[in-house]
């Protein structure tokens, strides 16, 4: 009976196909729009994610997210040094500077200080010049992406000339050479971001009695890093985060005091109704245009289990194909923008989510479809 | 042995608020081996007649058995699979399932049985050789003529060898000549072997292949006064003879 099902599934065509266009439709917005949902969240603290090294970012109680930046006294830095089981202690600036560019224009950039002897905290990846050329005197690390976006330049025809190695920048009246290009995860801001000591980057910075960040945090082996964030808390009174705590506590901030997850739950939920409109409304159709058909089946002696169970196979088989296709054009959108600014993460939970979306979608129309057919008289069948 | 025998048969159906008696104490009897012409004016109740004797259709009244089996003391199950192992189908609108071959459309019963695939298909391929139909076992319906699509429709009611042949009105869709062979490969492949038909028709052309031909007009049976000196005409005593003049 199966083989029955399958074959009045595929034999129309039209119907087949469009209850497999809203599978198809509903499954694909179902996985895109999380996946961008979830590489903008990721973007969120991909900052903390980038920094990498240390165990622990320590930082004043009231901050919020990685952006929202409460300075410390300096004199915070030697107090958490001081606490036991902290195996190193650097300080780092992040801030946002004023930068002008040779041709007048003002762009933000995001300049991160790291500490000038050991320059922890530094950008992931060196495309161009070394970390350790940030020891010349006025040097700064640009972003590819800011070096080649927002810090770049027009020619005369129009064509983009980025900022390279060896350029000048001006930072808050201060001047900057670029010594070197970086490869950094985007971040949620998306201003360029620029590297450079933690000293010079306090020179560059707008006048202010704190300056200092955060405070990175290694722990000495052996030492257990959340333990170690609550040593320093109850020591300094100041905040303390495991690498993945601060990144928690970034993306829960997002989450809470954004608008970014209501939009896309609407656009899912969209995607939801839309795909379950046509798959269901076109299923529903499909299986009163078969109406006779399975009364033909019952007077011959199929059972509404059977019935059941064919209709339920056809629904499973739509949604089969519908939910891949989904996926893959999912796939393949992200795979096309991956050089792009959009974001765009694909977790194996929304292969699940998606997959439970596609499947209450098939529930639901075979279950309407399926009760027409349990209370369908036999006799119809010699009506003509 | 009867292979159906019906006694004071109704059945009334609720249209509009109003109950309209379709079948009036219907007293029916068809011996095994025998083909049973069922004719009367439309709106009579021939379709409500056969429905309750092929078990698609519980009757409000009176008993009716199927080789000895009374349908409506059984249960939904054992009912479905009473219909799936002893009852054929041949319908006017033939019925075919329209996405599969001829030889998949003439092995479904068989499949609703339970028998396995390829034995089903197999099955299917020599019934359709014996009503002339093997080079077409792998046409869909809609590539075939009225005519082919009701032998295959025959093939199908035939496959799985059930005892009664239950048929609405089988050639009032086909011309004479296909007509004809549709009847004589009924009557033949059929009757061979312990089995009896039933055949609602309006098709004069067709009467001569009858064993005995039931009257049946407003709900009742009546009794064909041409078949009157046939030897085997069944006891199909009406209630009210000639109530109304058959139209
Ligand atoms: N499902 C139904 N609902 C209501 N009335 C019906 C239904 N089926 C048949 N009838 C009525 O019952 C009577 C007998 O119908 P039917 O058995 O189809 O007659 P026939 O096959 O002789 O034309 C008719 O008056 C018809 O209108
Ligand atoms: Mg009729």
């Amino acid at each position: 009976m199966s083989y029955i099902a399958i074959r009045m599934l595929m034999g129309d065509r039209s119907k087949y196909l469009g209850i497999i266009m809203g599978l198809t439709f509903a499954s694909l917005i179902m996985t895109q729009q999380p996946a961008i949902f979830v590489g903008l969240m990721t973007r969120s603290f991909s900052f903390i994610s980038d920094v990498g090294l240390p165990d622990i970012w320590v930082m004043d109680p009231k901050v919020q997210f990685v952006d929202d930046v409460k300075p410390l006294q300096d004199t915070e830095l030697y107090r958490v040094r001081g606490v036991s089981g902290v195996d190193w202690a650097m300080p780092l600036y992040k801030g946002l500077i004023k930068a002008r560019l040779t041709n007048g224009n003002f762009q933000t950039c995001n300049v991160i200080g790291l500490d000038d002897a050991t320059l922890i905290g530094g950008p992931p990846e060196m495309l161009e010049g070394r970390l350790e050329d940030l020891r010349r005197a006025d040097s700064v690390i640009v972003d590819r992406d800011g070096a080649k976006e927002k810090l770049g330049l027009k020619g005369p025809d129009g064509q983009a000339i980025p900022l390279k190695v060896g350029d000048l920048l001006e930072l808050n009246d201060h001047r900057a050479i670029v010594v070197g290009i970086a490869k950094t995860t985007r971040t949620f801001q998306s201003q360029p971001v620029v590297y450079t000591t933690y000293s010079r980057a306090k020179n560059m910075a707008p006048r202010e009695r704190k300056l200092l960040s955060f405070i990175l945090v290694k722990a000495k082996p052996g030492v257990d890093p959340k333990d170690l964030t609550r040593t320093i808390e109850s020591h300094t009174g100041l905040a303390a985060y495991t690498q993945k705590g601060f990144q928690d506590l970034t993306y829960n901030y997002y989450m809470k005091n954004t608008g970014i997850p209501i939009n896309f739950g609407i656009s899912v939920a969209l995607g939801f109704l839309v795909g379950a409109a046509i798959a269901g409304q076109t299923f529903y159709s499909f299986t009163l245009e078969n109406l006779r058909q399975f009364a033909v089946l019952k007077a011959m002696g199929a059972g509404n289990g059977t019935l059941l169970m064919m209709i339920l196979l056809q629904a499973f088989i739509v949604g089969i194909i519908g939910y891949g296709l989904g996926v893959g054009l999912t796939s393949v959108f992200g795979w096309a923008m991956r050089n792009t600014i959009l974001s765009f993460r694909f977790p194996w939970q929304l292969l699940l989510f998606s997959g439970v979306g596609v499947m209450l979608i098939c529930l639901m129309a075979a279950g309407i479809s399926i009760r027409k057919v349990m209370t369908l008289e036999p006799a119809m069948v010699f009506k003509t | 042995m009867m292979a159906v025998h019906c006694r004071n048969l109704t059945k009334g159906y609720e249209a509009g608020g109003q109950k309209v008696m379709a079948l009036r104490g219907v007293n029916l009897d068809i011996p095994v081996g025998q083909l049973m012409m069922l004719v009367g004016p439309s709106g009579c109740g021939k379709t409500t007649l056969i429905s309750v004797i092929a078990g698609i259709l519980d009757q409000d009244e009176g008993t009716c058995e199927v080789y000895g089996v009374d349908l409506k003391s059984l249960s939904d199950h054992d009912k479905l699979a009473f219909r799936a192992k002893n009852i054929g189908f041949v319908f006017q609108a033939y019925n075919l399932l329209p996405s599969l071959t001829a030889q998949e459309n003439a092995a479904v019963p068989l499949i609703i049985n339970g028998v396995k695939r390829p034995l089903a298909l197999q099955a299917a391929a020599n019934m359709l050789d014996r009503v002339g139909l093997g080079q077409r076992l792998t046409s869909m319906p809609s590539q075939l003529s009225g005519g082919q699509q009701q032998r295959v429709a025959i093939a199908r009611s035939l496959v799985h060898d059930p005892k009664l042949i239950v048929c609405d009105e089988p050639t009032s869709a086909l011309d004479h000549d296909t007509g004809h062979r549709v009847m004589e490969l009924l009557k033949g492949v059929a009757l061979d072997a312990g089995k009896a038909l039933i055949i609602v028709t309006h098709d004069e052309r067709i009467f001569e292949f009858a064993d005995t031909i039931a009257h049946m007009d407003d709900g009742n049976i009546l009794r064909n006064p041409s078949l009157d000196e046939a030897p085997d005409v069944p006891s199909n005593e009406p209630n009210s003879p000639l109530r109304q003049p058959p139209c």
